[in-house]
């Protein structure tokens, strides 16, 4: 049961894939004109890895058939979530944390 | 020995073993990319304001080579299709469209980096900076890796003539060709910017090309992107074997085939959603 890989199903995926395929290179020239656009340094920056973001999602949900997956690669890739994020949240904490060095002014 | 599950479902996880391995092993490179990501943001942040570089890389050929590889994230998924619809010789096509696509990628990042090999920032004595290509006595052509350092070696050499790039100092977001030529109706100081100029050695501060020594920026940026190369050589290699010798499988077993297309796929969809986020981090903000 909706293993999705029955020759018909596999016809309506390939027009699903050209439509991402097309999504992603709007995509693409989407973030190069975005970038030229002063919207403020944040919001620029912000704008690009949501950009970026549709993208990932795009390729990794379709392309890569995450939309539909099996428990166990949920799994797996959950692990991957927590352990993503520490690796950022310490990268934050030690940018905070930086000691204070008497008279250095730092 | 037989090695179960190659093709069909193992009962527990429902998934032949090779699709288990590669989502682990991607799992795995999430946390290589992601740490120097981190890395990437520790570098930025930390920068002292005003000497992150922008518009240092070339943004039309990026954006090719980001077209490129997306295109071969189609091609790829789209190999695998066939395949499930028994059409082989359709496989072959896009198979070979792939890995015609990472040839081309590795060929246009090829000649980016070489660009940037050749590609100079001087820093003088009297606190000018000035970026462009240079010409150093005795060497023929664009020097590589010209540094300070082998400068201040050769005895013979007294001077440079460097010729500055159009837009000097301020490239805000765009990173045009340098030989983009504009009209002479800009204002006092860049009129001359695109004129030869002769450096004596005796004022030169600094010397160094567009490599990692350059700055942080160069650092992180050819670790993220060499290392991202790699893995574009890596699923080349793979897909080249799977169509060539590794195709025969398809005639003894055609469902075991289809797995290891749909796994290398695997891989080839990560090499590019790295790509998707190495783009605009490096080229564009």
């Amino acid at each position: 049961m909706g293993d999705g890989h029955s020759k018909e199903d596999i016809k309506k995926h390939v027009k699903l894939y050209i439509g991402i395929f097309i999504a992603l290179l709007v995509g693409t020239v989407v973030t190069v004109l975005a970038a030229y656009v002063d919207l403020g340094h944040k919001m620029n920056i912000a704008l690009a890895l949501l950009i970026a973001s549709v993208k990932a999602f795009l390729v990794a949900g379709f392309f890569m058939h995450l939309t539909s997956e099996k428990k166990t690669i949920y799994t797996i890739l959950a692990c991957t979530v927590v352990f993503f994020i520490g690796l950022m949240a310490l990268t934050v904490i030690a940018h905070f944390d930086v000691p204070t060095i008497a008279g250095s002014g730092h | 020995m037989e090695v179960p599950y190659t093709s069909k479902p193992r009962p527990d996880t429902g998934l032949y073993n090779a699709k288990v391995g590669i989502w682990l092993f991607l799992a795995s490179e999430v946390m290589l990319f992601g740490a120097l990501f981190s890395s990437y943001i520790l570098l930025r942040v930390n920068a002292l304001e005003g000497t992150w570089p922008h518009g240092l890389l070339n943004i039309p050929i990026g954006t090719f080579n980001t077209a490129v590889l997306i295109t071969s994230s189609i091609t790829v998924v789209m190999a695998w299709a066939s395949l499930k619809l028994g059409q082989f010789n359709r496989f072959k096509i896009y198979q070979g469209i792939t890995i015609l696509c990472a040839l081309a990628f590795m060929v246009i990042k090829s000649v980016e980096y070489k660009d940037k090999f050749t590609h100079y920032q001087v820093w003088l004595k009297d606190g000018e900076t000035i970026r462009g290509h240079i010409e150093v006595p005795g060497i023929e052509g664009k020097p590589w890796f010209m540094t300070h350092k082998k400068l201040e070696a050769m005895e013979a050499v007294d001077h440079i003539t460097i010729h500055p790039d159009p837009k000097p100092h301020v490239a805000s977001a765009g990173g045009e060709a340098p030989e983009a030529h504009k009209s002479e109706n800009h204002g006092g100081a860049e009129e001359h910017a695109h004129e030869p100029r002769r450096i004596e050695k005796a004022d030169i501060k600094r010397l160094s090309a567009f490599v990692p020594a350059h700055s942080t920026y160069f650092a992180i940026y050819f670790t993220l992107t060499a290392l991202h190369a790699l893995h574009v050589m890596g699923g080349a290699l793979v897909m080249a074997y799977l169509w060539g010798p590794g195709s025969k499988m398809w005639k003894t077993d055609p469902e075991r085939f289809t797995n290891r297309i749909e796994v290398s796929g695997l891989f080839w969809h990560f090499v590019d959603l790295v790509w998707i986020f190495l783009f605009p981090v490096l080229y564009l903000l």
